[in-house]
Formats: structure tokens, C-alpha cells, sequence
């Protein structure tokens, strides 16, 4: 049985972030209080997902519970929902954007104005608060307004770096993401007007009677592919991914890593929920869009890897990658059973570990070299700061799939997944040709950081990577090889929660 | 067809609406017109929820005086309170969403002076070439 204190933690994190973010503004501006506040705060809800974690999956068994938000009873009141998939993925999010926080404290501080640095933390205090609840949300209304309110704050963090670039870049994202969450809200209603419900089982309860009864096929349709398109053009899946290098490539560096490895696997879960909870896989198979999924995974899995190539900028090369990733994570939703599935959501967490890694360690070679981008500036930077080089090689060996790093326990799942599939030939081959593009753009930058220049001692002046930074590297890189070598444990615990979702 | 589009005419005026919107939100290149968009397209929304939420001869969920000291509790006599409730939320998150917008609007008219997006990218672009034509001035100077 679960006890009253791990029934009560998923609405504690929520609302712990949320008060944080309301206290944030009365602190004093100069100093760094507001900062170490989030960080606090973050690593309590770390922990307590981690109690919540063990709790749920005590003795080999997989619980799960619904939290009656007001004690008001199932069709009427709103609910959260917690299981080992729920607690796992709180705990990683959690664990992703401490680190990302206290990584890039210098470059943060560097970037941003002390009064401007308070308006940052209420923002990362906002942005984790709805990306628990999008993971933990049983509503799909509440799901709408958490996504909206992850929007605000994500789009806010790139304009929180002054200069008329990020102002450009934020704008093109906040307009990218008001078309997905305008198709989304139009979604939602559809649903609604069809079920006549807005919490998941009872949706679900709705929809199974619709198709068994074939009835309302064409809404049901329309619905489907209306919130998975608003809810892909938020996780930059491919063909709508053209914001992500502008947002992600010119923020301040904490930014970029908060935004690649976190904030679009919130809308990735949100979507992975509503196939599993509310339309229900067969659905999903029925209405023919697993398959859409698939393929534009696949074009995403090429196509960024193809754009990454070209860039010239660190951070806007790691941004187009990011793009590639997420159409790993497609391509196992796209396999439409539950080891697809479990693959994707291991994908999620190995991304949410190595992308904020790649972003930090980029951040701090860029800074080494005097806060150039360009990769040819990069000459050398390993000899300057050894931190940030070590962590780009193993963030690039993992995002090759080179077996004992991260990447490779999530692609060697999603290769498994795959043969249970009609369509493995395509996965297979989407799969070798992705990790072949992407050792063509990362093994170049990682060539490039270790080459020794001439004139190396001249040209870097930058002081030396503090000891946060160094810690929360020698971290990232703990986790990437705990997930690359002692993956099989959580990918079992993975399963077992999305056979519970 | 057309009797069905009759039937459902508000439906059908807000899904008209909502397309509008759409257009308008992705194509114009002027900033506060695409903003405009965004709001047709959640009025589009909000009309689509209040028509589905509207049911003809019943009245707002608040509990009306039977005229014997008790009140009428019958589920038939009043609306489903939800869809209302759903618009309310939505004009919140629009209206929150469409102030960040115009925020950022402005910010990029005092970059650029303009509200052309194509425009102020274009201007980006140019200002980027710029500075990177000084740096690479100043290095040059440096090896000399």
C-alpha cells in the first residue's frame, strides 16, 4: 500500500516549484539567493520522486494511484496520476535541471544582469513546476494550461538574455508554439464534445465505445491528428523543427540546456499519455497514426543529423542534433507496443542527461576561447578546459552510440523494439544511416577541441572552470555511463510502468 | 451537406474563423497582425465551446428559487457549467500569451524600427556580418 506522505508527493512538487516561483521576487536581487533557491527546491522534488520511485516499485511490484485533487470524486474532480514511468522521468527532469542549473552558474551570471537573473529563476522555477505537471497531469485541460504555461516561461528564458537576436529568436518561438497549442486547445474541445469527459480513463472509456461502435470516426480522426500535430510542432519534430536552432542556439547556455533536455520531452510525454491513456494504442493503430509518426521520425532521425552538418556554430550544430534525437524518440512511439514505447521513454531520459551535458561542455569550451562560437574558434579549448572537453567527447560518443555510453542503451532498445515490428527494415536502416550522420558532424568537433594550435598559450586568457562546473560534470558523466552500462534494470522499470500506464 | 452545415452553423463559423486565424498567425509577415491572428483563431475556440456548451430553453448552472423557500435541482433545467468554465481559462491563457507577444514586439521595434519580421532578420543578418568583419579585422591586426 502506499502511505499518505508518497500519496500526497506529486502534488508537493508541483506546488513546492510553484511557491518557490511566487517567493522568488521578494528576495534580495544582487546576490545569487534567487538561484540557490531554485537549486534547493529542485533537488527536494529530486528526492522526493526518488522515495516516491521506490515506494511505487518496492518488491518488484508496480503501483500506481490516482491523487483527487480536492477530494472531489473521479468524473468531476481534476487528478494527478503517478506511477514508476511518472516518479522515474520526475526524478530525472529534476536531477537534468539542477545540474543544468549549477553547470552554467558562471555563464549564467556572465550573460544575464543580477535584476535580470531573479526573473530567470522564477521562469526555471515555472518551466520545472509544468513539466511535473505534465508528466503527473490525469487532465487534459490541465494538460493544456500547464502547456501553455511552459510556453510563456520557455520562450521567456531565450529573451532573458538581452539583444535583439534572442528577442527575434523568442519571438519565432513563442509564434511556432501558439500554433501548437492552438490546434491542441481545438483538439481538446473536439475530445470533449465526443467523450464528454476531460480526465484520461474516462476519455478512454468514451472513445473505446466510439470506434467499437464506429460512430464519429471522422472527429475522432481529426482530433488525433490535431493535437499530435500541435503537440509535435512543440517537440520540434522534423518538418516543423525550423525554431529550434534560432531558440536553442542563442540563448545563454543554462537556456539551451534546460530547453533541449527538458522542455521538449515534456510535450514528447504528454503525447506518449494521451496515445497510451486516452486514445489507447489500438486506437491509435486504427486511425493510422502510428505510421505518420513513423515516418516522420525517420525524416527527422536524417534530416537533422543533414542540417547539423552544415552549421558552423557549436551551439546551433548541438541544437539541429537535438532535432535528430527527437526523432529517435518518434520512431519508438511510432512502433505503437509497449517495448517501442518503453524504448522512446528510455530515450527521453538518456537525451535529458546528454544533451544538457553537451550544451555545458560547449558553453564552457566557447568560453575558453573568449565567447567565440564559430567551431574553427574551438581550436585547442580541450588543453584550456579539460571539463568541458571530456564532456563533449563522451556526450558525442553517446549521441554516436558507442556501446558503454548513454546513447547506446537507448538505440540498442529502440533496434530491439523494432523487430517486433512490420516495418523493420526501414527502422534498422534509419537507424545505421542517423548514427553514421551523426559521427560525420561530431567526431570533426571533437577532432577540432583536442587539436593542440601554435599559438595556444597566447590566445586563451579565460580563468580556469569553477568547481560547480567541475562537479556537475564529473555528474553528467557518472550518469552517462551508469545509463550506458547499467541500462537494463531501468528499461525493465520503464516496461513495467508503461504496462501500468 | 448543406442541411448539415445549417444544423451546425456555428460550428461551422467557428471552425471558418479558426482557419482565418491560422492564416493569419503564420503568414503575414507584420507582427501585431499576426497577433490579431492568434486572437481570431482563440475567439474561434471559445465560440466553438460556448456553442457545444449552450443547450436551447435551459438556464446558467446557478440554482433558481422554486417560490416555496426551496430550489429547483432538477439536472434538466440548467447548462453544463464546464464549457464555460474551459472559455474562461482560455481567455486567460490568451490574454497572458497575447501581452508576452506584443512584449517582444516591441522590443524588436526598438531594435529595428520595424514590425516586418522579414525585414528585422534581414537587418540581424547584416549587423552579425558586420561585427564578425571586426573581429576578424582586430585579430588580423593582433597576429601582425
Amino acid at each position: 500500500m502506499i502511505n499518505m506522505f508518497a500519496y500526497n508527493i506529486p502534488f508537493a512538487s508541483i506546488f513546492l516549484m510553484m511557491i518557490a516561483a511566487i517567493v522568488t521576487p521578494l528576495l534580495p536581487k544582487h546576490g545569487r539567493v534567487p538561484e540557490k533557491l531554485s537549486c534547493v527546491m529542485i533537488a527536494i522534488v529530486g528526492v522526493l520522486s526518488a522515495y516516491l520511485l521506490y515506494v511505487l516499485t518496492r518488491g518488484g511490484q508496480s503501483l500506481s494511484f490516482n491523487f483527487a485533487m480536492g477530494h472531489f470524486p473521479a468524473p468531476w474532480g481534476n487528478e494527478l496520476r503517478a506511477g514508476p514511468l511518472e516518479a522515474v522521468l520526475s526524478l530525472v527532469f529534476s536531477v537534468a535541471m539542477l545540474l543544468s542549473l549549477t553547470g552554467n552558474f558562471a555563464s549564467t551570471a556572465e550573460d544575464i544582469a543580477p535584476a535580470r537573473r531573479q526573473i530567470f529563476c522564477v521562469l526555471v522555477n515555472l518551466l520545472t513546476a509544468s513539466l511535473l505537471a505534465l508528466t503527473y497531469t490525469n487532465d487534459l485541460f490541465t494538460a493544456y494550461v500547464f502547456i501553455e504555461i511552459n510556453t510563456i516561461a520557455a520562450c521567456a528564458i531565450v529573451a532573458v538574455k538581452e539583444g535583439p537576436e534572442t528577442a527575434r529568436a523568442a519571438l519565432r518561438y513563442l509564434i511556432m508554439s501558439l500554433v501548437g497549442s492552438g490546434l491542441v486547445m481545438i483538439a481538446i474541445c473536439l475530445l470533449y464534445d465526443l467523450t464528454g469527459h476531460l480526465l484520461m480513463q474516462n476519455m478512454h472509456g468514451a472513445i473505446q465505445v466510439l470506434v467499437a461502435t464506429k460512430s464519429y470516426m471522422m472527429p475522432l480522426t481529426v482530433s488525433l491528428a490535431l493535437i499530435t500535430t500541435g503537440l509535435a510542432i512543440k517537440s520540434a519534430l522534423y518538418p516543423f523543427a525550423s525554431w529550434l536552432p534560432d531558440a536553442h542556439g542563442s540563448s545563454t547556455n543554462a537556456s539551451s540546456a534546460i530547453l533541449s533536455g527538458l522542455v521538449l520531452k515534456g510535450h514528447i510525454i504528454t503525447i506518449i499519455k494521451i496515445f497510451c491513456r486516452v486514445y489507447g494504442l489500438d486506437v491509435i493503430h486504427v486511425l493510422r497514426m502510428d505510421t505518420v509518426i513513423f515516418i516522420l521520425g525517420i525524416a527527422a532521425m536524417i534530416m537533422g543529423s543533414v542540417h547539423a552538418l552544415r552549421q558552423k556554430n557549436v551551439k546551433r550544430m548541438i541544437a539541429w542534433s537535438s532535432v535528430a534525437q527527437v526523432g529517435y524518440i518518434f520512431l519508438g512511439v511510432g512502433l505503437n507496443t509497449v517495448a517501442g514505447v518503453a524504448a522512446a521513454c528510455l530515450h527521453i531520459i538518456v537525451h535529458a542527461c546528454v544533451k544538457p551535458m553537451l550544451f555545458t561542455a560547449a558553453g564552457g569550451l566557447s568560453n575558453a576561447a573568449g565567447h567565440k562560437k564559430g567551431l574553427h574558434a574551438l581550436m585547442g579549448t580541450f588543453y584550456v578546459n579539460v571539463w568541458a572537453g571530456l564532456g563533449l567527447i563522451a556526450g558525442a560518443c553517446s549521441m554516436m552510440g558507442i556501446p558503454g555510453f548513454a546513447g547506446f542503451a537507448s538505440k540498442l532498445s529502440l533496434t530491439l523494439a523494432s523487430f517486433e515490428h512490420g516495418s523493420i527494415f526501414w527502422a534498422l536502416s534509419a537507424l545505421a544511416a542517423s548514427s553514421v550522420l551523426n559521427a560525420l558532424y561530431y567526431v570533426p568537433a571533437v577532432i577540432v577541441v583536442m587539436t593542440r594550435s601554435k599559438d595556444a598559450h597566447k590566445k586563451f586568457t579565460a580563468p580556469p572552470p569553477t568547481l560547480s562546473y567541475k562537479v556537475s560534470m564529473s555528474v553528467f558523466l557518472a550518469l552517462n555511463f551508469y545509463l550506458g552500462l547499467f541500462c537494463v534494470p531501468l528499461l525493465r522499470l520503464i516496461t513495467r510502468g508503461v504496462n501500468v500506464l | 451537406m448543406l442541411e448539415k452545415l445549417l444544423l451546425n452553423h456555428y460550428e461551422a463559423a467557428a471552425v471558418i474563423l479558426s482557419g482565418i486565424g491560422l492564416t493569419n498567425l503564420l503568414l503575414q509577415r507584420n507582427l501585431i497582425k499576426k497577433i490579431i491572428g492568434l486572437n481570431i483563431m482563440d475567439t474561434a475556440v471559445y465560440l466553438f465551446l460556448a456553442a457545444k456548451g449552450y443547450v436551447e430553453g435551459r438556464a446558467a448552472p446557478i440554482l433558481i428559487a422554486d417560490g416555496a423557500g426551496g430550489w429547483l435541482r432538477s439536472s434538466e433545467l440548467y447548462v453544463n457549467p464546464v464549457p464555460a468554465g474551459l472559455v474562461l481559462t482560455g481567455i486567460v491563457v490568451s490574454v497572458s500569451v497575447t501581452a508576452f507577444a506584443l512584449a517582444l514586439t516591441l522590443k524588436i521595434y526598438e531594435s529595428y524600427g520595424t514590425l516586418n519580421i522579414d525585414e528585422a532578420l534581414l537587418k540581424m543578418t547584416q549587423e552579425q556580418e558586420q561585427i564578425e568583419a571586426r573581429i576578424d579585422e582586430a585579430e588580423e591586426e593582433v597576429l601582425a
